[in-house]
């Protein structure tokens, strides 16, 4: 693969289109992950973070390296207790909704990649309207709402209609779509979007160029700016990640703290929040038409691994909101709210046109899930362990 | 005119370096305001003072 | 330790500790300094008397970076004037922005000092704003071209010790510009834990100038901030949190 780079477009040069903006976030996070050694830590570097009062860059970075590994136990009580002060017994609940599976992108990876040979559908509004029903009949109160990346198939004016369908069920409105301009953010900030989650997948240059070898995705820094220009457009929030297994998850675990910290001294006033995904296998058709689960090649990530980052972040940015994938087994999920994340999705399907049984075709899922249980089991099951769950805490004015 | 908030008369046509070296003030320590507007060093024998003027003189002192 | 320099306004200097001038007789300024191992020293600017004799400037070694204050200025158009004023007595172009409406407390007038900081910096000026601990003021000076923050750490003059120590650490964390902790503080061990705390620099003036023994008071001020900064850079130890830990593993959840 390496061997075809140079027949392909560059990934570090804007499409025509592409909004520019004058910032120094990403020289700062590249360097700072280039630069990080997660073998040159100590037990005593580990020790020193977990009873520093505010973690510093270095200490995050100590407790993500492998010395931080048997402090597992500290890491999570430790995170257990900033978390009840900044949320208390809250946990947030939302699930998503995907309304088109047609991308542009050819991303190694994932499921709905171009060639890919799925299923596509996208959901016309009046569908749409059905699903969010459907949702908001189970209580939710918070909707995310994805798409495939594709311009051509799910333009902004679509989604912005499906914000403004959305904005009429629900009272908090995250999206998780392919990156655009600032003005763009800021019209579907005004049909009713709070909040933007971009996935960087990798923050490893080099490997995001053999992972993303088409479509308006290769380009590695317009994605990266995406948050910043979530911002100057209006949003309320932003969300990031790595898919964790693409590179080596310690490094680009710490360049997504790093990424939301320093959106975070030049935004002081975004709100800030992770989410944690792990590589999982996907499905794809063989040319007989047979249904196909396929695992990428990547690093694997332990459970043990995960809630290490997961408490990293926490004692690293403790103020911030933190999801957790439904990628996760249950019993994970439910032990890791409260301890290190925040929120939750319940009765979740990464297909199209699942949740309500008026929309009949349905499109393929992006990934597996792993945990299938309904907005009710969740929410007994948060309540069983003495957590409360939130529907939503935000007031309009 | 007016020194530091003290009323003095004028001797004739006198230029800022003349009035100064009069008034006893020390050049290297000082810097003046004349009218509201700070007059540099370099001009005080080219600046004339008349009667309706104010001169502000100041100089360091101890402060935290 | 050779490498820790204090960098401000593109100057280099060895020492954290600042000295302010106020409150005592001239002629024990050159031991203060000395004592002080101080490389800053502020002063006022005021009318002049006619004599020149006994200018303070005149005692302070040679070497020394000259901060003069803004002090007697009530809004921001009054700290300007006497910042150029102070250009114009011919000693650098660094400059102590300290404005204040009232006179019980002396407190910093955050708005008119972010207005000053503003103007003084498109002037050329060396900008250090003295300032009530406030977040976002602090980064409206940082973003107004202040050279460092100058918090107080309790009303001028009292010798009240940290009272703002968390607002001072919020700074400490928060603005990537030196924080100068100023005003209040009445000790050594007060300026030691500031500069543990991460503070880039302390100033202390009345604590030194009402000691039984300035000079001797000066170096155990230095002495003091030179531990906190070593404390600082060394990274302090770990201290375990009263009650033991708990002994139920929250973990076992864990499958790999």
């Amino acid at each position: 693969m390496e061997t075809m780079q140079t027949e392909r477009a560059s990934h570090m040069e804007y499409m025509e289109g592409m909004e520019q903006i004058d910032s120094d976030i990403l020289d700062k996070v590249i360097s700072a992950r280039n630069a990080y050694q997660t073998y040159a830590y100590t037990p005593q570097d580990v020790k020193n973070a977990l009873s520093a009062e505010h973690l510093g860059i270095e200490d995050f970075a100590a407790l993500l390296s492998p010395a931080a590994e048997p402090f597992i136990e500290e890491m999570a009580k430790k995170a257990q207790i900033e978390t009840a002060k900044h949320f208390g017994n809250s946990v947030y609940m939302f699930t998503p909704i995907y309304i088109s599976n047609y991308c542009e992108n050819y991303c190694v990876y994932c499921g709905f990649n171009c060639h890919n040979r799925i299923h596509r559908m996208k959901l016309a509004p009046e569908e749409i309207e059905k699903e969010m029903a459907a949702i908001a009949n189970t209580g939710l109160e918070e909707i995310l709402i994805l798409t495939g990346e594709s311009r051509a198939q799910s333009d902004v004016g679509y989604i912005g209609e499906a914000c403004k369908i959305a904005r009429k069920y629900f009272r908090m409105v995250g999206l998780e779509v392919y990156p655009m301009n600032s003005d763009e953010y800021g019209y579907l900030q005004k049909c009713g979007a709070d909040y933007v989650t971009v996935f960087q997948e990798t923050y490893d240059s080099d490997r995001y160029e053999t992972l993303h070898l088409g479509g308006h995705k290769r380009v590695f820094p317009y994605r990266f700016h995406a948050q910043e220009r979530a911002l100057k457009g209006g949003m309320r929030g932003v969300a990031f990640a790595a898919l964790l297994g693409l590179s080596d998850f310690r490094k680009d675990a710490f360049a997504t703290g790093l990424h939301a910290y320093y959106i975070q001294r030049k935004y002081p006033y975004a709100e800030i929040s992770f989410s944690c995904p792990r590589l999982r296998p996907i499905t794809t058709l063989t040319s007989e038409g047979e249904e196909e689960v396929v695992s990428v090649e990547g690093e694997g990530v332990s459970e043990r691994q995960l809630l290490q980052i997961m408490c990293a972040y926490r004692l690293f940015m403790p103020f911030a909101g933190m999801t957790i994938s439904t990628r996760e087994r249950a019993e994970f999920r439910d032990h890791v709210v409260g301890m290190a994340a925040t929120k939750i999705s319940a009765g979740v399907s990464t297909g199209i046109g699942s949740h309500s049984e008026e929309v009949e075709e349905q499109g393929d899922n992006q990934f597996e899930i792993a945990d299938g249980r309904d907005v009710a089991e969740v929410f007994a099951a948060l309540k069983e362990r003495g957590m409360q769950p939130v529907m939503n805490d935000y007031v309009y004015v | 005119m007016t020194i530091n908030g003290e009323k003095k008369e004028l001797s004739g046509r006198v230029s800022l370096s003349e009035l100064l070296a009069q008034e006893g003030f020390r050049l290297e320590r000082i810097a003046v305001e004349l009218n509201g507007e700070i007059v540099p060093k370099a001009a005080y024998a080219d600046t004339f003072i008349s009667e309706a003027d104010k001169l502000e003189v100041v100089s360091f002192v101890g402060g935290g | 330790m050779g490498e820790d320099k204090f960098i401000l306004g593109g100057k280099e200097f060895q020492s954290r500790f600042i000295l302010g001038s106020g409150k005592y007789n001239v002629e024990l300024i050159k031991a203060a300094v000395e004592n002080a191992g101080a490389e800053i020293i502020t002063l006022a600017v005021r009318r002049a008397n006619s004599s020149g004799e006994g200018n303070i400037v005149d005692f302070i070694p040679e070497g020394v970076t000259l901060l003069p204050n803004t002090s007697g200025a009530r809004n921001a158009e009054e700290a300007v004037r006497i910042a150029r004023l102070s250009r114009e007595l011919g000693c650098g172009n660094f400059v102590k922005v300290e404005i204040m409406r009232d006179s019980k407390y002396l407190l910093p007038d955050n708005q008119e000092t972010v207005k000053a900081t503003g103007q003084l910096t498109k002037e050329g000026f060396v900008v250090l704003p003295y300032m009530y601990p406030d977040l976002n003021v602090a980064r409206d000076l940082a973003d107004a071209g202040a050279a460092a923050v100058m918090p107080l750490a309790a009303p001028i003059g009292s010798n009240k010790g940290l009272a703002t120590r968390e607002f001072i650490q919020i700074l400490i964390d928060e603005i990537d510009l030196p924080i100068i902790v100023d005003a209040g503080i009445g000790r050594p061990s007060q300026a030691c834990e500031v500069m543990e705390m991460g503070a880039a620099a302390v100033m202390a003036n009345t604590a030194i100038a009402t000691a039984g023994n300035i000079p001797l008071m000066a170096s155990a001020f230095r002495r003091a901030i030179e531990a906190g900064r070593e404390a600082y850079l060394a990274g302090l130890g770990r201290v375990r949190e009263s009650g033991g830990e708990a002994s139920s593993p929250v973990t076992g959840f864990l499958r790999d």
